[in-house]
């Protein structure tokens, strides 16, 4: 008994200091670096769209597009999201989802407001 | 032996972890928890700053300034359109890529090479700002002001202003910390348990990560304005 309990000391301080480790998020560079080269081929995909003047709404499909994909890499990777457990996940970027809300709310503010200037400007009042 | 016990993932874990009765965010520092909960507030900040950028450009009357012109350079004998912001944003991604590599070896107590990975961080970063001086002077000595500008809608210089200085602003504090963190690895604080200097406590090379952390989110708020303001 005496025997199974002096080894049990140290291989709990063994896990309790595996677990502290499992606090750092460790990956392989190689991942930074591939990361890195699709931020830049992304990057140069989005200036590409102004170059060559694309218009309209493949403009701004491919703008988002290319956005959303470099702001995905860089937070599932570059920041560590996609290793970190969901309840932080979700309450981090479930919340900014709501923006949208807003973004629709002001969308109809702006018009309105357009409309209004529109009219009133036009009639030189 | 509680570290060890195996967690539960999905819905279920989130359920658990959040009625665990203890700490809601497991795995993770309480410094980097806060960290992100930080970024989560400045990101309704930028949220609202691009917000009411989009409100202003689509109820003005008057043609909203080209960026794409207003921003070329003259290289070569022509105008080549938006250089100078894509040059901005190859650097600022670069910056990314040293800061994640930094974190990298942080972690695995390589105090050399991580200071200079942060170093070389901050030097992209300190780029990054002087090229955002460069721009705003250019555009100042053309006319732009936050009341008015010479190639249409007078919003265009409050939302220009007001957003790339507030991004220039984080860049700013970004670099300054940087080179905080650097010299504590460089000094070995980590491994020392030699107390901050401001909230003397120990810290660990977990504040490479949370610093790696706010750095990455400067260059999400670039890709953001890059897109909505200069592409868009």
């Amino acid at each position: 008994m005496a025997h199974a309990e002096t080894h049990h000391a140290p291989a709990a301080q063994t896990a309790h200091a595996q677990a502290a480790h499992a606090e750092g998020q460790q990956h392989p560079i190689g991942v930074y670096l591939w990361v890195w080269g699709a931020l830049f081929v992304f990057s140069l995909f989005s200036y590409l769209v102004d170059y060559f003047h694309v218009q309209g709404v493949l403009r701004w499909s491919l703008i988002l597009i290319f956005m959303m994909i470099k702001a995905g890499l860089i937070v599932a990777i570059f920041m560590h999201m996609r290793w970190e457990r969901l309840a932080l996940t979700y309450a981090i970027l479930l919340p900014p989802v709501l923006v949208l809300v807003f973004v629709w709310l002001m969308t109809h503010e702006a018009d309105y407001t357009a409309i209004t200037r529109d009219l009133f400007f036009a009639a030189g009042t | 032996m509680a570290e060890s016990v195996t967690r539960r993932e999905g819905w279920n874990g989130i359920a658990t972890d959040w009625a665990s009765d203890q700490r809601a965010f497991k795995d993770v520092p309480w410094g980097k928890a806060m960290m992100w909960i930080f970024l989560l507030s400045d990101t309704f900040i930028f949220s609202i700053f691009l917000l009411s950028y989009m409100t202003v450009r689509m109820s003005t009357v008057d043609t909203w300034p080209n960026a794409s012109q207003i921003f070329s350079l003259h290289i070569g004998g022509s105008d080549v359109p938006l250089i100078l912001i894509a040059i901005m944003t190859f650097v600022l991604i670069s910056s990314s890529g040293t800061m994640a590599m930094a974190v990298n070896f942080g972690y695995r107590r390589d105090r050399k090479i991580c200071t200079y990975l942060m170093l070389a961080t901050a030097l992209f970063g300190a780029t990054f700002v002087g090229m955002q001086a460069f721009e705003w002077s250019k555009l100042i000595s053309e006319g732009v002001r936050p009341w008015s500008n010479p190639f249409g809608a007078p919003q265009f210089g409050s939302t220009f202003f007001m957003i790339t200085g507030f991004h220039g602003t984080h860049v700013s504090i970004g670099v300054i910390f940087l080179l905080i963190i650097a010299r504590k690895v460089w000094r070995g604080d980590y491994e020392r348990g030699r107390p901050g200097f401001f909230t003397s406590r120990r810290g660990q090379y977990e504040a490479v990560e949370i610093m790696g952390l706010y750095w990455h989110f400067v260059d999400l708020v670039w890709v953001f304005i890059f897109a909505f303001f200069y592409l868009w």
